[in-house]
């Protein structure tokens, strides 16, 4: 049991960190936000150049075998730096379901491209009456000779209108609410029938509602079994759930050094307002939100690629409840501690208040989450 | 980094888990279970079954009895210990007193005093807070004149643990009036038994007497019994308290106190035919809890893996918070325990051992209330949660 970073894993987090530092100050960010696609198409190059895109993938594909924890390390400072580009719906969510559930051929044709920067990815797996329930989809995928016919609309795709190909799941047979039935398919975006809808998000990034009206897809767009994509779109749902808890992490533990160096510098009644027992206890107790957050990241990370499906998916849920409370605690308390300046648009604290309030309502909030854990009988077993 | 355990560290708490199995008294397991008061009796047997086995003090140097287990082994052990669950050993002794007498104590004084901490043979209290002095500390007024080879000690200490079974106090007293009130406090050790010492209850609102008045009137201390340096005694103070930052969190004690919880909410009728742990609302308040647990595990499991490196000067942020979400969690529990038996909350059984009286309601919810109103006192004791926040804001954030 330990909590060390290897050698080679200090050195990725300084790298990353002075990359953050150095090209993702607040100023450089509001402009990449202008471009087009709602992120800099440079950074996205230079992650590829620095090897990040192809962090979680094997070196046979162009990766670098990376572990959850390295993933973890990028996140977290991705979150400090409130970075933009799709990172998370690319590497994280669409190659981790190429990585669990593509064949070697997929593997081999997209992954390399994904690593090197010159393949963008989002999954369109949630619709409008689903909520956070993975198994709830209506969108069939009518099997048509040996292809398939896609009918149906996704909601809140992350980045879905700058990708160069989606990822969406759809049903291949059962009800709509059956576990059986799902599968996954690879789609270019600019197929007869895709209709995309591209909106900024609340947290500066951009999301998209996309429609599919009889779009035909050959026999290759199939990725995975047929009918049994679920287990892998639980999985990669739950690493991705471990890679916001790191990045909610980085983003907390930017705005609460934000607001203690505020309480130093603010001055009031003639004195630094951090010199008042209220506001001082106040900045306590967003420590202890996020170090309980922080804890439950780590507890996150190190069971992403757990085996064991039942303990992996209860300790998942368990920390993204921890992240979405305290997210909320540090994230209210940051602003209300700041007083006006905290309310401004100017000013970093409401970016990143909205960034963790954001990651709250992603592949399910705290108390979806607490519910689950609920349903399961809880963390603590008899001995 | 890895949340797993080496197969040594596996084998390690099988072993101790095994140990206390075998062990551990039945009697007096059932009462750590049932949450009824443990007497001098049940305290003094478990603490010499320790000894014998040599695990008395893990935590101490191996020359004075410590075990030489590394921090995870330690963490193992302190774990096991609180599920099992067996009665903390008294910190009086082995968390307070041993190590500042280890650390700052004349040869004499540790040759004569570890030992019998060890086995319990005197049974040792703590005399720092005083009527007018709780958090404030280094306020205190309880005074110790020296004269020849001997101090006469005047004053009353407060809150004071158990005295009434104690053989020897660990006094903080003001040996120097005219300086920095910091700089003029000592630290004695005294005997119970000398002229002069007065132990008076305090009942607290639970119906239970752990804590007492002691009160020092003309008492004659030799000067043999100062540990250190005189007027050094908040230095050591300071020691005592930082001591022990892990065991604070009582993270074992939480996980057993859940487990009881969820046994109970199987038992108890929740109207309607159903049973508390059917009540969805009920589960989601246990499982609150135990999410802040399990963050709280990993927060001491981050401080255990550091400490395996050496403790660093710099207050580690992981730590401070132990105290805090500690007793906020242990509250918590206290306050589902009370819940969840409802209305048979209400009538009032003091310790029904050795009594003939049936329980009334079910026999294991007697002591479920006053436990939630004694367990207020874990926010408070130590150094109150304000204290703490204080103590974090300064040292670690720097305001």
């Amino acid at each position: 049991m330990d909590f060390d970073l290897t050698e080679e894993q200090r050195l990725l987090q300084e790298s990353v960190g002075k990359l953050i530092a150095d090209e993702y100050d607040f100023e450089k960010r509001k402009a990449y936000a202008k471009e087009p696609a709602g992120y800099s198409a440079e950074r996205w190059t230079h992650y590829a150049e620095l090897g990040l895109l192809g962090l979680p993938f094997s070196e046979r594909l162009g990766g670098s075998g990376g572990t959850p924890v390295e993933t973890m390390i990028v996140m977290e400072a991705f979150g400090r730096g409130l970075v933009l580009e799709p990172y998370l719906a690319t590497v994280i969510l669409a190659g981790g379901l190429l990585r669990l559930a593509g064949s070697p051929a997929q593997q081999q044709q997209l992954i390399p491209e994904i690593a090197a920067g010159k393949l963008r990815l989002a999954f369109a797996y949630a619709e409008r009456q689903s909520r956070y329930d993975l198994t709830d989809i209506a969108m069939t995928a009518r099997a048509a000779g040996g292809s398939y016919v896609l009918s149906g609309q996704k909601g809140v795709v992350l980045h879905g209108d700058s990708a160069d190909r989606l990822i969406v799941s759809a049903r291949t047979a059962g009800g709509q609410r059956d576990a059986e039935g799902v599968s996954l398919f690879l789609v270019d975006p600019g197929a007869e029938g895709v209709s995309i809808q591209g909106y900024p998000t609340v947290d500066g990034l951009r999301a998209a509602e996309i429609g599919f009206r009889d779009v035909k897809l050959g026999p290759d767009a199939l990725i995975g079994t047929k009918d049994q994509a679920l287990p892998a779109i639980s999985r990669a749902i739950d690493g991705a759930i471990a890679a916001v808890a790191a990045e909610a992490v980085g983003a907390m533990t930017a705005m609460h050094e934000l607001t203690v160096e505020y309480l130093k510098t603010r001055k009031q009644f003639g004195v630094a307002i951090g010199s008042f027992q209220a506001l001082q206890h106040r900045a306590v107790d967003m420590l202890v939100a996020l170090e309980q957050a922080r804890s439950m990241a780590y507890l996150a990370t190190m069971m992403a690629e757990s085996e064991d499906n039942a303990e992996r998916r209860r300790m998942i849920s368990a920390a993204k409840v921890q992240v979405g409370r305290s997210a909320r605690f540090v994230g209210q308390q940051a602003i209300q501690l700041h007083g006006g300046i905290g309310m401004t648009a100017e000013y970093k604290a409401g970016h990143y208040f909205k960034r963790v309030s954001m990651i709250d309502t992603l592949f399910g909030d705290a108390d979806h989450h607490l519910a689950i854990v609920a349903r399961g009988g809880g963390l603590i077993d008899p001995i | 980094m890895d949340l797993r355990f080496t197969p040594e560290e596996i084998a390690f708490r099988n072993d101790v888990r095994g140990f206390f199995r075998a062990a551990l008294p039945p009697e007096i397991r059932r009462k750590m279970v049932e949450g009824r008061h443990l007497g001098k009796q049940d305290i003094v047997r478990w603490q010499r079954i320790l000894n014998d086995k040599g695990w008395a003090v893990p935590h101490w140097p191996v020359e004075w009895g410590g075990t030489g287990w590394s921090s995870t082994q330690q963490y193992v052990f302190q774990e096991e210990m609180q599920q099992a669950p067996a009665p903390q050993p008294l910190p009086f002794g082995v968390n307070m007193v041993g190590p500042v007498i280890i650390a700052f104590g004349s040869e004499a004084q540790k040759h004569h005093y570890l030992p019998r901490i060890r086995g319990i043979e005197d049974w040792w209290c703590q005399g720092f807070s005083e009527p007018g002095s709780g958090s404030d500390l280094a306020s205190l007024k309880t005074s110790a004149k020296r004269v020849g080879d001997h101090y006469i000690v005047n004053g009353q200490k407060t809150w004071t643990t158990l005295a009434q079974h104690a053989d020897m106090i660990f006094c903080l007293v003001r040996t120097d009036p005219a300086v920095k009130k910091q700089e003029g406090i000592s630290f004695l050790l005294i005997d119970m038994k000398s002229p002069g010492v007065t132990v008076r209850p305090i009942v607290t609102m639970d119906g239970s007497a752990e804590v007492n008045e002691v009160f020092f009137d003309e008492v004659k201390v030799p000067v043999a019994n100062l540990v250190g340096e005189e007027n050094k005694g908040w230095d050591y103070a300071k020691y005592l308290l930082g001591h022990e930052r892990t065991g604070i969190a009582r993270v074992g004690v939480s996980k057993e106190r859940i487990r009881r919880l969820k046994e109970l909410a199987a038992l108890e009728p929740a109207g309607g035919g159903a049973r508390m742990i059917d009540d969805m609302r009920f589960r989601e308040k246990i499982t609150a809890v135990e999410i802040e647990l399990k963050a709280l595990e990993m927060t001491q499991l981050r401080v255990v893996s550091a400490e395996r490196h050496g403790r660093s000067k710099k207050p580690d942020p992981a730590s401070s918070i132990l105290k805090i979400k500690g007793s906020e969690i242990q509250q918590a529990i206290s306050e589902l325990l009370m819940d969840v038996v409802g209305p048979y909350a209400l009538p009032y059984q003091p310790d029904l051992d050795g009594s003939n009286e049936p329980p009334i309601g079910p026999d294991y919810a007697g002591p479920l209330a006053p436990t939630y109103f004694n367990w207020r006192k874990i926010s408070i004791y130590g150094g109150s949660n304000e204290i703490q926040r204080n103590i974090i804001s300064k040292a670690i954030l720097g305001l």
